[in-house]
């Protein structure tokens, strides 16, 4: 008679570890603690980021998916009461490790906030900016990197003939896609995007779907989404926190179709926890 | 996951709509159930009348296939339904299809009686095919207990039973095969016999298959085309 159970248990350690030793990692958090003063905002997080793909976490509000994520470009850094302890490996290298420049790592790893940041200048200076920071001044270097990314974030065609005009002039879809070719342009391994689609109508949340996957071919890209069919969509790893923890992480298709912990279950089901 | 509690979400709507399928599904198998027990009483005391019965309410079987399957493509639209909810409306999708044409076959088996009834031989013939139909019939019951307490023994179980209706399908054919050679003028009974020994299989295989979609919904693994053991 054919064994359920056991089938089920094999069938879900190989989903859930899919190819383990030989996914190549771009990210990987090791055992993370993370304190504001007293509180503990996460707890023993462990995690790999696999590289080239979308990986998203989600959760309920204050669940720590949003501190998880700044933990990657050291963004809590800015915190005064933040206490981390463990590790993040950025290609095996931690980047809480002493010595590390963090512009250098931010460099590295670009980020996208919820509501669109540009700077009161123009379309061109909001693109070029990163790379005047880093002393660039040939215009034709310029203008390339500036062509180049605003095609990769897929907004060159609508505003090719306003490069000079102010960027805040832009709808806040055009400016959510600024926001990521300006990040782009610096050419970062890894892309954070924290709620990059939510103060945005639902074409424009589209538009930047489909950016994220065009963006995966060449970036490790994580997103924080409050959206769960987002992540269903633009997603290849999932990762589902609560309170501080993270429960259960796996192929987003497992994760939404028969996901192993009951907490995750309830949670994207929309059920009481 | 077995944990499947199809109440405990927060939208109390989204709890009934899924309640409301469910128990359609339930309606609908019992009147498919309903539909093969009479079939089979009208093969087995060759009631004509019965038989007739059985071809006209067909038509309910299938107006309750298309109102079950209106409310999954809503559900799906509107809620967008995941996990065990999502494994549940696809399941009872699949589970509809296989109970109309289960339902066609019992109808196919009614025709089959009202084409027989009075003709020689029938007596003979009946009886080698009613151990068939109530070992279909079995399965199906099965089935339904299985989907309806989500019990996935039970449907394992159901589920190995369908290689015995096989095995009693071949030597039926077998044995009908030989009365054909015997006696040729028998002939056209006996194909009527074999296509509803034949209507029989296929609602065994289907039965099989609602016990497949049983063990989807609740443990999430997909086991058609996996081949079962026989019990020891």
């Amino acid at each position: 008679m054919l064994d359920l159970n056991h089938d089920m248990a094999t069938t879900m350690e190989n989903e859930q570890t899919p190819g383990a030793g030989d996914e190549d990692i771009c990210l990987e958090v090791r055992g993370l603690n993370l304190y504001y003063d007293d509180t503990q905002a996460l707890e023993n997080i462990s995690l790999p980021i696999p590289r080239k793909q979308v990986t998203a976490f989600i959760g309920p509000s204050g669940c720590g998916k949003s501190t998880l994520l700044r933990c990657f470009n050291r963004m809590n850094d800015l915190v005064d009461s933040a206490r981390i302890e463990g590790s993040i490996l950025l290609d095996g290298e931690d980047i809480y490790a002493p010595g590390v420049q963090v512009a250098q790592l931010r460099q590295r790893v670009g980020m996208v906030f919820q509501k669109p940041n540009p700077f009161p200048k123009s379309i061109y200076e909001n693109v070029a900016y990163g790379l005047r920071l880093q002393g660039v001044k040939s215009r034709r270097v310029l203008d390339e990197v500036v062509e180049k990314a605003l095609r990769g974030a897929a907004l060159w065609d609508e505003v090719k003939d306003r490069l000079h005009e102010n960027a805040l002039g832009m709808s806040g879809g055009q400016q959510q896609r600024l926001v990521i070719a300006r990040a782009i342009a610096v050419e970062p391994e890894v892309l954070l995007l924290d709620e990059p689609a939510s103060a945005l109508d639902p074409i424009s949340t589209l538009k930047i779907e489909e950016l994220i996957d065009e963006l995966k071919e060449r970036y490790t890209i994580v997103i924080v989404t409050h959206n769960m069919q987002q992540a269903a969509r633009v997603s290849d790893q999932t990762a589902f926190m609560y309170m501080g923890k993270l429960i259960e992480r796996g192929p987003t298709d497992t994760i939404f179709t028969n996901p192993r912990e009951k907490m995750t279950e309830d949670y994207i089901t929309g059920r009481y926890g | 996951m077995e944990n499947l509690n199809i109440g405990q979400h927060i939208s109390r709507r989204y709890n009934e709509e899924l309640e409301d399928i469910r128990n359609r599904v339930l309606a609908m198998g019992g009147l498919v159930e309903q539909q093969l027990k009479d079939a089979m009483t009208a093969l087995e005391k060759r009631d004509a009348s019965l038989a007739a019965k059985v071809v006209d309410r067909d038509c309910e079987v299938n107006a309750m296939e298309v109102a079950i399957d209106e409310e999954c493509n809503r559900v799906l639209a509107r809620r967008q339904p995941a996990a065990s909810d999502l494994r549940l409306v696809v399941a009872v999708i699949k589970t509809i299809t296989d109970l109309e044409r289960i339902g066609d076959e019992a109808e196919r088996i009614a025709r089959m009686v009202t084409r027989l009834v009075g003709e020689e031989h029938s007596t003979r013939l009946f009886t080698q095919i009613r151990n068939l139909g109530q070992h279909v019939c079995s399965m199906m019951h099965g089935a339904l207990d299985a989907f309806a307490h989500l019990d996935t023994d039970k449907a394992v179980e159901v589920w190995s039973e369908d290689r015995l209706v096989d095995e009693e399908y071949e030597s039926l054919m077998r044995e009908l095969m030989t009365y054909m050679m015997e006696d040729p003028r028998s002939i056209p009974t006996i194909l009527q016999a074999m296509f509803a020994a034949r209507a029989m299989e296929r609602i065994g295989d289907r039965a099989g298959n609602i016990c497949e979609y049983v063990i989807y919904l609740v443990k999430g693994k997909d086991v058609r085309h996996t081949r079962v053991d026989k019990p020891a």
